[in-house]
């Protein structure tokens, strides 16, 4: 290391003991967000809604085909394409917790807002909106009584976030309800039609095949009794009688040694599979969804709400581990939202984490997923280096009330993975020369071929 | 090197062939009992039955994992994550060492200190102790709460009692060890103006009194230069150990160093002349050593005087004529050197001291290598005041005695009456973090915090400031002890504050011209840890000559003395005690004697021959040590180059008050020491007896634990005139007879050869940078979490070092008796080599391995897979280096190991451990990884930010400690790494690369197993190859 580049490796001298205030960090926690997400633009990357998104960037097209505009906007406000890009940007890091284009949620419907108010009383107003109301501006005020409720301010925003953010509000995802459902009806009628038998027939076709197979049987049953007794009724030779009318001697079978071995063998291979399955199983916690001291949903969080992974989850492409969100990450948006569904009150769920805040009192959620300390993990070694999406190995998340645990995690299943999964090589400069030796290869440059299977990089 | 007909040696019981270790020479391990203790004694049956319960234990835990809980801050600081370090510029400073540190703390808690390579006095370099250090933060002996009377207190009880107690005390006297902080000497000095009649002593356990006395005399102020070791060609130490415990040895052993490199473009080196009594640091890294007793130091001082003066034309002093072997040579080299030449010494005697002013003004070196314009504030103790005071103190006429975290009754000589005098001061506060020997005695305790929970600033070196700042909020109920004094004071500003306060006015207009703020400055300044400037040197002209002090000397040294004498000098692992409760220290393996957990009274071959003492491996005697009347019984250890009639003792052992891994572990030789003169004279000339007692003592060394039976090409030394002439020279080049040639080994293999496509990690140690400090093997215990096993297990050779340093002794001597083995290990030379996994490419290790627990990587790495070994040993016995480590106990949560391993046992221990690394569970083989854990993270930095890695992005722990720059890492795939450069290496991507650096070999290279450690042959600048 040369003397100039300790430096780089010392941290800020920030005494790091020193009480942040809430609204610093709250502030800070945003303008990191914020930051990150322009300077990575990864945010449809890894985004819970990228297909959703896909479906309605095509009725933006769409809209903007047919040109039809439902809402007057400031035409001071720029319609570009890159100025409604960078204003979603913006949007999904700081507004879109609470906000809507079209609908009301827990604040305003925001399309038009340009036109309702002037472009710079709506930017002083995103800036900081208790210096409006507290101004006595009558339409803020009304907003104010409306809907109990103060927007955080947003001083951080610089005056071209804002503009793009107006851009956005007022161009940026415009969506005709005509042609969204037309587009919905044949999304869903193109998945019916394609992809060959659903699952749910085959059960029923199996329970079909079954039942025949039982109905032949028995009528070969009955064919059989049918006939015995008509042969029965024949005038028969003794040889021929004898042969009809013999019976089976099932109690020789089972004293049989033939059978005694064939079953005391099958015995034992079916307990030593039961105890083998058992014994790696041992420490297996597949499926464990423990409950947790508050019910908080990802299904809400994640799926309904959308909100990206790493907002909480701020150590995933920086560390080892991924971070269990502290409180004031969740008072980033729960010092406005106090209750779920429109609720009228305080959550009891909510109330927990204001009550964590209040007495300086951790949460002690439960670890669902346990590696055993002899195992490295980096997440940001997957997630940030290698690109992998977070449902791969955590499973349907967005779909989780309850989070489980979705994978076995056991070192077979690791190195399953190894063997199958491409390295993300492209543009990444560590990569050059381990992808130049392996060009001559046909098989892609999988995380076997560079030591992904080797003891020490998990390890040590 | 087979030419030079050297015999190598790593103890005398090798020397000597003696039959007990013969017979244990070729055992990887020694057959000795398994057990414990009596109680911990297993027999077969106990095992059977062990096992039937922990199988149906196991069964039954397995029906439910333990539910854990993931538990996050309420308020995450902006700069905390988990799992991702952060690192703050600070500063050390405790027992008398001072250096500027960059400290690495996971989640809020310090776990690793390095040296801060932007400071210009110790760069990246740190010693043993300051790496140990950290383990101290979590020491669970030190006081929660502040203490009055004996029972457990508060602030408030504290601070009314001490403002009381202090308004009527009369007389106020404050004893400190030298203070470096300009702004708590004025914390003091506010403290004092505000009572009154205050007086601040100050004394330093290891004194250098001498000389600043005698620059007092010589030069008109009392202070102590700064000696630049990296400007000094030749170098003539009289007992100063500067690499080891002198003053500054991790600022000096860089300066040293860099002039030790020798390069084909400069085939240049200093050198080296030490004349002392034990065998120093210094004196074994030394080019000429001739051992002298403590009675002739003072009159070989003046020998070389008038040497000089000869060649120089001045007067020569008159003294008594003594044979000292090599003097005359040193002073033909220094008069050629000129202002490049200096001479130092460790005695703490004024007139001695005056005599060497006398030398480095004859030379010229005053004002060049000896820079007394910028003098050293590292100690500022006054012997004579002290003594006065410890009188005083005695006669009841102090009325408050205030211990500012200084332990006077263990290290002071005269600690016992300091005892007796404490109880008849009106008022007795300590400051002190523990319940030490002086704090256990005085009234109110008020503990300060440990260094890495405070703020401060020191100011080591005239022109040069660091600051310090808080790497973990206080674990304890403790007040910084500027706080106390500012709050006894009646000062209601914090010590920040205050800090801050004095910066603005006293360093910010000299230093912020740059800055545009105050705020700016100091947030600089904190950033980098070090500001500062330093002026050329200047020559000061002296204004007295040294007739009188040498007439002084040489009324009181000897030419001939008869008696025995004793020669108290400091460990480099123990330093003056105060980290004597830090169990990686304790067992440190001594760079010299290689014995841990002790100290003992090191004898010449001679007398142990004379008094019929034989030491084969632990084996030794007890002696009965009397001096001036005082009586102690101590083990000994026979020394090779322990000059005859001499003795040597260490100091920082038998602390009574130190904690529970310190307590009673060796003797306090503090008690020795001499002050009737007015200082305090740590070579005692007379008085001294020693008889040896029947009793029978073990001393655990690591030193002959493994022996290469002989194969003498493990350590490749040559001269610098050899080097000069050939560069090669010194090199063992073995040959192999194949198919009618003899071929290098590397020819003949069963192996196919790894390939490495994208890294090979590799490491390059230059034997002549390497002075045997000891500071990497400490870093590799923090780093890599090495359990510390205790000295019974040391006994039982199975300490668990990775790394090792091997010091082998060498003469051309014949040792066929015990007269042949006087003169061979009368002075021999010393060599030491850091020995560590050699990550070989044929690895005989992974071969052997039945469960494939050991296997090699696609970088170049021998990994070690724990949880994979099922504990076979067969790895530990096919390694020709002995590097493999057996745990063969649970050593974490183990109450047995409570003690010894304070870092894995406790809560507040484990929280040094650091999290990338497992600890070790019982059974499993363990080595060296090459710190995979940081190769691994620098690698994922590297593809984070989509580039290459750059070299420098990983260091080894080992390396990253080094002063000397003695190991260097990199990847031998990249051409333009360091490591690559030094040994010229040819790219490819095979594993076995061809080395065009004629220094660099393979230890034991004839049995190819093709390391990926490098050793470069040492190199002394000697005149033609003698012992």
């Amino acid at each position: 290391m040369g003397k100039n580049e300790v430096a780089s490796r010392l941290s800020a001298p920030v005494f790091m003991f020193e009480k942040l205030g809430s609204d610093s960090t709250f502030a800070g926690v945003k303008e990191n967000l914020k930051n990150y997400l322009i300077s990575k633009n990864m945010l449809s990357k890894r985004s819970l809604v990228g297909i959703r998104l896909s479906f309605q960037t095509l009725a933006v097209l769409l809209f903007m085909l047919i040109g039809v505009s439902a809402y007057a906007a400031d035409p001071a406000v720029a319609s570009s394409d890159e100025a409604i890009a960078a204003g979603k940007t913006v949007f999904n890091a700081n507004c879109k917790q609470c906000h809507k284009l079209d609908q009301k949620s827990v604040g305003p419907a925001l399309r038009g807002a340009t036109d309702r108010q002037s472009a710079d009383k709506v930017k002083s107003f995103i800036k900081n909106s208790t210096a409006v109301i507290a101004s006595g501006d009558a339409y803020a005020v009304a907003l104010f009584k409306e809907y109990n409720l103060q927007m955080p301010s947003h001083e951080f925003l610089s005056d071209d976030d804002l503009n793009n953010l107006l851009s956005y509000i007022e161009h940026g995802d415009k969506v005709d309800p005509a042609a969204a459902a037309a587009v919905t009806a044949g999304g869903e009628a193109g998945a019916a039609t394609g992809g060959g038998i659903p699952s749910e027939y085959l059960t029923v076709i199996l329970g079909v095949l079954v039942l025949v197979l039982v109905l032949i049987l028995v009528v070969l049953g009955l064919i059989i009794s049918v006939l015995t007794k008509y042969i029965n009724k024949q005038d028969l030779p003794e040889d021929d009688k004898e042969f009809v009318s013999q019976k089976t001697d099932y109690g020789k079978i089972f004293k049989s040694d033939g059978f005694i071995i064939v079953v005391t063998a099958l015995v034992i291979a079916l307990v030593a599979k039961t105890a083998l399955d058992g014994l790696y199983s041992v420490g297996v916690q597949q499926g464990y969804a423990p409950a947790q001291p508050i019910a908080f949903s990802h299904a809400l969080h994640a799926g309904d709400k959308e909100i990206a992974c790493q907002y909480c989850h701020t150590g995933v492409e920086i560390g080892r581990s991924a971070n269990i969100p502290s409180p004031n990450i969740c008072m980033n948006c729960h010092t406005h939202i106090q209750n779920v569904g429109g609720k009228e009150g305080v959550s009891p769920e909510i109330a927990k984490i204001y009550a964590a805040v209040e007495n300086n009192q951790p949460i002690e959620w439960v670890r669902v997923h346990n590696l055993p300390d002899l195992a490295y993990f980096n997440h940001s070694q997957h997630v940030a280096v290698g690109g992998i999406e977070c449902q791969t190995c955590h499973g349907p998340i967005q779909e989780m009330e309850v989070v489980k645990q979705h994978s076995a995690l056991t070192m077979g299943w690791c190195i399953d993975c190894h063997r199958q999964t491409e390295i993300a090589t492209e543009g990444n400069a560590y990569y050059d020369k381990l992808v130049q030796l392996h060009s001559d290869s046909k098989d892609a440059l999988k995380v076997k071929d560079i030591g992904g299977l080797e003891c020490a990089k998990c390890h040590y | 090197m087979k030419e030079n007909k050297k015999t190598y040696w790593k103890g005398l019981e090798q020397l000597s062939n003696d039959a007990e270790f013969v017979k244990h020479a070729d055992k990887e391990f020694a057959e000795l009992p398994t057990v414990l203790n009596e109680e911990g004694s297993a027999s077969r049956r106990d095992f059977l039955k062990v096992m039937g319960f922990s199988l149906a234990a196991a069964t039954l835990a397995a029906c439910e994992a333990p539910v854990r809980k993931a538990i996050p801050y309420v308020n995450k600081p902006v700069d905390i994550n988990p799992s991702i370090p952060n690192y703050y510029a600070s500063s050390y400073s405790a027992g008398g060492d001072y250096a500027s540190i960059v400290v690495k703390t996971r989640e809020g808690r310090p776990i690793k200190i390095d040296g801060n390579e932007l400071s210009p006095i110790n760069g990246g370099g740190t010693s043993a102790i300051m790496q140990a250090a950290v383990l101290s933060l979590y020491d669970k002996e030190r006081l929660a709460s502040p203490m009055v009377g004996g029972a457990k207190s508060d602030w408030k009880t504290v601070d009314e009692q001490v403002k009381s107690k202090l308004a009527s005390a009369g007389s106020i006297k404050i004893v400190t060890n030298t203070i470096l902080s300009p702004s708590t000497e004025r914390a003091i000095q506010d403290f004092a103006t505000a009572l009154g009649t205050v007086e601040v002593i100050t004394y330093d356990p290891r004194s250098n009194y001498g000389i600043a006395k005698a620059a007092e005399a010589t030069y008109g102020q009392a202070m102590i230069p700064d000696y630049r070791f990296d400007k000094a060609k030749v170098i003539v130490s009289f007992g100063a150990d500067f690499l080891g415990t002198w003053i500054s040895p991790t600022e000096y052993s860089e300066g040293y160093t860099a002039n030790r490199k020798v390069t084909k473009e400069k085939p240049e080196m200093s050198r080296h002349y030490q004349f002392e009594s034990n065998l120093s640091l210094a004196g074994a890294n030394a080019d000429y050593r001739t051992p002298i007793k403590a009675s002739q130091s003072g009159l070989a001082v003046l020998a070389l005087y008038n040497a000089i003066a000869k060649k120089a034309g001045a007067p020569t002093l008159s003294a008594p004529a003594v044979e000292i072997a090599h003097l005359e040579q040193a002073a033909n080299d220094l008069w050629a050197a000129k202002e490049l030449g200096l001479v130092v010494s460790g005695s703490n005697d004024p007139n001695v001291q005056m005599g060497i002013n006398a030398i480095n003004d004859l030379l010229g070196a005053n004002g060049s290598t000896v820079d007394f314009s910028n003098p050293v504030y590292y100690r500022k103790g006054d012997d004579a005041r002290m003594n006065q005071f410890i009188t005083e103190l005695k006669g009841g006429q102090v009325g408050a005695a205030i211990f500012y975290n200084c332990n006077p009754v263990y290290d002071h000589p005269r600690g016992a009456e300091i005892a007796e005098g404490i109880a008849k001061a009106k008022v007795s506060i300590a400051t002190n973090g523990t319940l030490d020997e002086t704090a256990s005695l005085v009234q109110i305790v008020a503990p300060d915090h440990h260094f890495l929970e405070s703020w401060n600033d020191f100011n080591p070196k005239k022109g040069q400031y660091s600051l310090a700042q808080p790497t973990i909020s206080p674990l304890f109920d403790t007040r910084q002890a500027q706080d106390s004094f500012l709050t006894w004071a009646g000062n209601t500003t914090s010590y920040y504050d205050y800090l801050q306060a004095n910066w603005t006015e006293a360093f910010f207009p000299a230093y912020g011209a740059e800055a545009a703020s105050f705020q700016e400055f100091w947030d600089g300044a904190l950033y980098k840890g070090v500001i500062g400037t330093t002026a050329p040197a200047v020559g000061v002209p002296a204004i007295a000559d040294t007739s009188a002090s040498a007439a002084e000397v040489a009324k009181s040294y000897k030419a001939d003395n008869a008696g025995s004498e004793l020669v108290i000098y400091t460990k480099i692992g123990m330093g003056d005690g105060t980290f004597a409760n830090n169990p990686w220290l304790q067992e440190m393996s001594d760079p010299i004697t290689k014995a841990t957990w002790d100290n003992y009274l090191t004898v010449s071959q001679k007398w142990a021959n004379d008094n019929g003492v034989t030491m084969v491996e632990e084996h030794t005697k007890k002696a009965q040590l009397t001096v001036n009347g005082k009586t102690l019984v101590v083990p000994i250890l026979v020394q090779p180059g322990q000059a005859n009639g001499t003795f040597g003792l260490a100091i920082g052992y038998g602390r009574t008050h130190a904690g529970r891994a310190g307590n009673g572990v060796g003797v306090n030789a503090y008690n020795l020491l001499d002050v009737s003169k007015g200082f305090v004279q740590t070579d005692l000339i007379a008085g001294v007896e020693v008889a040896v007692t029947g009793d029978s003592y073990k001393i655990a060394r690591t030193q002959t634990h493994q022996t290469f039976m002989g194969r003498e090409n493990v350590i490749q030394e040559t001269t610098l005139g050899e080097y000069k002439k050939d560069a090669s020279a010194g090199r063992y080049k073995p040959e192999i007879y194949k198919d009618g040639e003899f071929v290098k080994p590397s020819k003949i293999s069963l192996w196919g050869g790894h390939k490495y496509s994208q890294h090979h990690w590799g490491l390059a140690v230059d034997m002549s940078s390497c002075t045997g400090c000891g500071a990497c093997t400490i870093a590799c215990q923090v780093e890599n979490n090495v359990a510390v096993v205790g000295k019974q297990e040391v006994l039982n050779r199975r300490e668990m070092a990775w790394i090792r340093i091997d010091r082998y002794y060498s003469s051309d001597a014949p040792a066929d008796d015990l007269a042949g083995m006087e003169i061979a290990a009368e002075n021999p030379e010393v060599t030491f080599q850091p020995m560590m996994c050699q990550q070989c490419n044929n690895a005989p290790c992974e071969t052997v391995c039945p469960v494939a627990a050991t296997t090699h990587s696609s970088e170049g790495l021998n990994q070690m897979t724990y949880n994979r070994c099922i504990g076979t040993r067969y790895c530990a016995n096919n390694c020709p280096y002995k590097v493999r480590r057996f745990n063969w106990f649970k050593y974490h949560d183990n109450k047995d190991f409570a003690v010894a391993n304070m870092a894995q046992n406790d809560d507040l221990g484990k929280m040094v451990l650091n999290p990338d690394v497992t600890v070790r569970a019982r059974g499993v083989m363990e080595k060296c990884s090459m710190c995979v854990q940081r190769i691994q993270a620098g690698k994922l930095e590297a593809k984070r930010e989509m580039r290459k890695v750059k070299d420098g992005d990983i260091n080894v722990a080992c390396a990253q400690a080094c002063p000397g720059g003695g190991l260097v890492f990199g990847d031998l795939n990249d051409p333009e790494s360091r490591v690559s450069k030094l040994l010229k290496i040819e790219e490819s991507d095979a594993a076995a690369k061809e080395v065009g650096e004629e220094r660099a070999y393979h230890v034991l290279e004839e049995i190819n197993v093709s390391p990926n450690v490098w050793y470069f042959t040492k190199i002394r600048n000697k005149e033609k190859n003698e012992a």
